[in-house]
């Protein structure tokens, strides 16, 4: 019996673009519904403006999640996406700016914009989604991935300390700083709800699990045992420390918000300089 | 291409189990995260090829949605 | 109108601010700064913004996301920079994104002499980003020019949308000269909301190959796409989508080749014309003061003077070159553009003469290797 049954997210959702070309498995669905689920309650609270927000992704997996939504959605090249979301919330700055992507476009090649980003306190949100290596590309090593790992491009061994992402964040100037998990829906949805109200920059790094790909290079590629084998890797604590932030696969994760204050941010210091050259 | 999707449900209980089985993949994680584990892997297969969970008793669902939240392909609520 | 006595930078950022800046993103880099640091203090007063970034690639992709806002944007660089943004440039032909780029020009490969003039980066300006579509190179020689064809090329960004490229160098950058500033109320300035009207009404441009733009919060749900798309936007990796989509972007600029290309001819007062120099930018100083010398006992001598590198228009150099004999095509580098117009000129001896200088061109010079062909 063929019967058009509707998800209560799919209004923003392209549907005519799913199944989405995502891995069995991969938890950046989870990742993208949450999203859409914080948001809705903004939208329902009429907190946020539908026709006012706007996603900016790169290349990569994650950054597929601007191509799924129903919103105004703007792709570019690889890393550098936080520059071309600096201008539209110049420009537009009424709408919600969201930046999508994965450790590689994000912390690899778009570091230098992060850091900038990050120093500025710029009025986007930045959603970094950690699978801990280069998916798309089939499996290359990243800023994130674990020490000593097999990646395609580190066959001996990775011999680089991974990046924590939350110190990195919080040393900068961001407002507000969360780590989450897909394996942890309602705690992420609740971080990005958070998240969405905030002024100034809100960076919020995603672990995720990558079974194809990740899993391959640690021995677990069958879905369920790669999304447990992460869950049982985190910790959730209110108020983490920024020690706590310490990034290492073997002793885990722990999830939570870090940082979470209220300074001014970019586009209220133009504002207040702009203010006497044109009255507004 | 038009969404052919089913209604797995039934009508006496409290909770209705939604799955649109033709976004279904496979992945197993809803089976696994549901706490009072009713949901299994049907045998019959979508169209391509996945076996989409069904319910084995949906009398016994709680609704606290975890099929739901933990879904990445948008193929499981919970109504 | 006024009359103002100002650099060939400065005409260009006055320029853009008569054509609607609104947003100008950019990075340091002699000799483009001073057009920065001009608008950084004018754009503002008029409601724009002026943005420094970390690097030419957060400028560039600065520029194309504000131009998705529908709001004029342009960036400015030189030759290193300009390395760095030719990714945003095959990005900004690939989702049709107006945008201009100011590109100064300096000497040499590598740092070279940033403070002093070549042109060595005629290749680069049209060929620098990859995928192998043609973009609009304009390139004035005097401040003059260079207000004009500022404007030219932001109306033309806005109606093909499309990156533009106003190649300039160092020295037109400082060269002062008077300028007739005609503002918005006195000269078109075209947007690309207007993209429909002027199809409807009818134009001097070729509007079959352009889609009307909608913008990030005009209310459309909008997808701006990087891989090969469709009409609809949608990435579809077929041969048939990604040929339709080659030519479409091919015919957008090629077919506009007439109203595109700028050009100045000297005749000097000459009854023929058997031996023509071909020249563009700043070493159009030098040619015109060498070409007196020359025409003084040869009498023959014009100059043809390219204001628009990129679309080469054939149909004007085979009217033009008709009854020459020679063709000199003198220029700032090891002998660039002469390449492109051996391909269109088949038929004349076109002769390369290089003339390498940090300044302008010593015209004695120009005169004596012209006479050793002669």
């Amino acid at each position: 019996m063929a019967v058009a049954v509707e998800h209560p997210l799919d209004k923003y959702v392209r549907t005519e673009k799913l199944p989405t070309l995502w891995c069995p498995g991969c938890t950046i669905g989870i990742i993208m519904t949450s999203l859409l689920r914080a948001i809705d309650q903004r939208i329902r609270e009429g907190l946020l403006r539908r026709d006012q927000i706007t996603f900016v992704g790169g290349i990569g997996c994650s950054a597929r999640i601007a191509m799924y939504v129903r919103f105004d959605s703007v792709r570019t090249a690889h890393g550098r996406t936080i520059p071309l979301a600096t201008a539209i919330k110049i420009l537009r700055p009424e709408h919600k700016v969201i930046v999508v992507g994965g450790d590689g476009d994000i912390c690899a090649i778009g570091g230098n914009h992060l850091l900038h980003a990050l120093r500025r306190n710029m009025d986007l949100m930045i959603i970094i989604v950690n699978n801990m290596i280069y998916g798309m590309t089939g499996g290359q090593v990243s800023p994130t991935t674990p020490l000593k790992l097999y990646t395609t491009t580190t066959p001996y061994g990775n011999p680089e300390k991974p990046l924590n992402i939350i110190r990195l964040a919080c040393s900068l100037g961001a407002n507000f700083v969360a780590r989450g998990s897909a394996t942890h829906p309602h705690i992420l949805q609740q971080i990005f709800y958070k998240a969405l109200g905030k002024r100034g920059l809100a960076l919020i790094e995603v672990l995720s699990s990558c079974p194809e790909i990740f899993g391959r290079h640690i021995g677990i590629t069958d879905p369920v045992k790669s999304f447990m084998t992460l869950r049982e890797k985190i910790k959730v604590k209110s108020n983490p420390s920024l020690d706590e932030s310490e990034y290492d696969w073997e002793r885990g994760f722990v999830i939570g918000v870090y940082l979470d204050k209220d300074d001014p941010g970019y586009i209220d210091n133009l504002s207040l300089l702009y203010k006497s050259l044109r009255g507004f | 291409m038009e969404k052919r999707s089913s209604q797995i449900s039934m009508a006496r209980a409290r909770y209705k189990i939604v799955v649109i089985s033709e976004r279904c993949k496979e992945c197993g994680i809803c089976i696994t995260v549901c706490p009072v584990k009713i949901l299994e892997k049907s045998s019959l297969r979508n169209s391509r090829g996945f076996r989409y969970p069904v319910a084995s008793d949906e009398n016994r669902c709680i609704g606290c949605r975890l099929c739901e939240y933990s879904c990445p392909d948008l193929a499981i609520y919970i109504l | 109108m006024r009359i103002d006595y100002i650099s060939g930078n400065r005409a260009i950022a006055e320029a853009a601010i008569a054509s609607g800046l609104k947003f100008f993103a950019g990075y340091p880099i002699t000799p483009s700064s001073d057009i920065f640091e001009y608008l950084a203090e004018e754009l503002p007063r008029r409601g724009g913004y002026v943005i420094q970034f970390e690097d030419e690639l957060a400028s560039i992709y600065a520029v194309i996301g504000a131009s998705w806002t529908c709001s004029k944007a342009m960036t400015a660089t030189s030759g290193p920079g300009f390395s760095l943004l030719v990714e945003g440039i095959s990005i900004a032909v690939m989702t049709e994104t107006p945008l201009v780029i100011a590109y100064i020009m300096r000497a040499g490969p590598a740092t070279g002499v940033p403070t002093k003039t070549g042109q060595y980066d005629v290749f680069q300006a049209e060929y620098g980003f990859h995928g192998g579509l043609p973009i609009p190179v304009f390139t004035p020689s005097n401040p003059q020019e260079a207000y004009d064809l500022t404007i030219k090329a932001f109306n033309t960004s806005e109606i093909l949308r499309t990156p533009v490229v106003l190649l300039s160098d160092a020295s037109i950058a400082n060269m002062f000269g008077k300028v007739l500033i005609r503002e918005a109320g006195e000269i078109e300035i075209i947007d690309r909301r207007s993209i429909e009207i002027l199809r409807k009404k009818g134009c001097e441009w070729s509007l079959d190959d352009v889609y009307e733009m909608k913008c990030v919060g005009d209310g459309y749900d909008i997808y701006v796409e990087t891989l090969t798309h469709d009409e609809k936007n949608i990435y579809r990796p077929t041969t048939d989508v990604q040929r339709r989509l080659m030519w479409r972007l091919y015919r957008k600029i090629m077919n506009n080749r007439e109203v595109l290309f700028e050009y100045s001819f000297h005749n000097y007062g000459n009854k023929r014309c058997r031996n023509m120099i071909i020249t563009y930018g700043s070493t159009f100083s030098s040619v015109s003061e060498a070409v007196r010398e020359l025409n003084k006992n040869e009498k023959d001598f014009c100059v043809f003077k390219l204001k628009t590198l990129y679309p080469i228009n054939e149909k004007i150099f085979y009217e033009k070159t008709r009854d020459v004999d020679k063709i000199f095509v003198v220029e700032n580098n090891v002998g660039l553009y002469v390449k492109e117009i051996r391909s269109v000129v088949r038929d004349k001896d076109v002769i390369s003469i290089s003339v390498i200088d940090l300044e302008y061109p010593d015209p004695d010079e120009i005169v004596e290797r012209v006479r050793e062909w002669l």
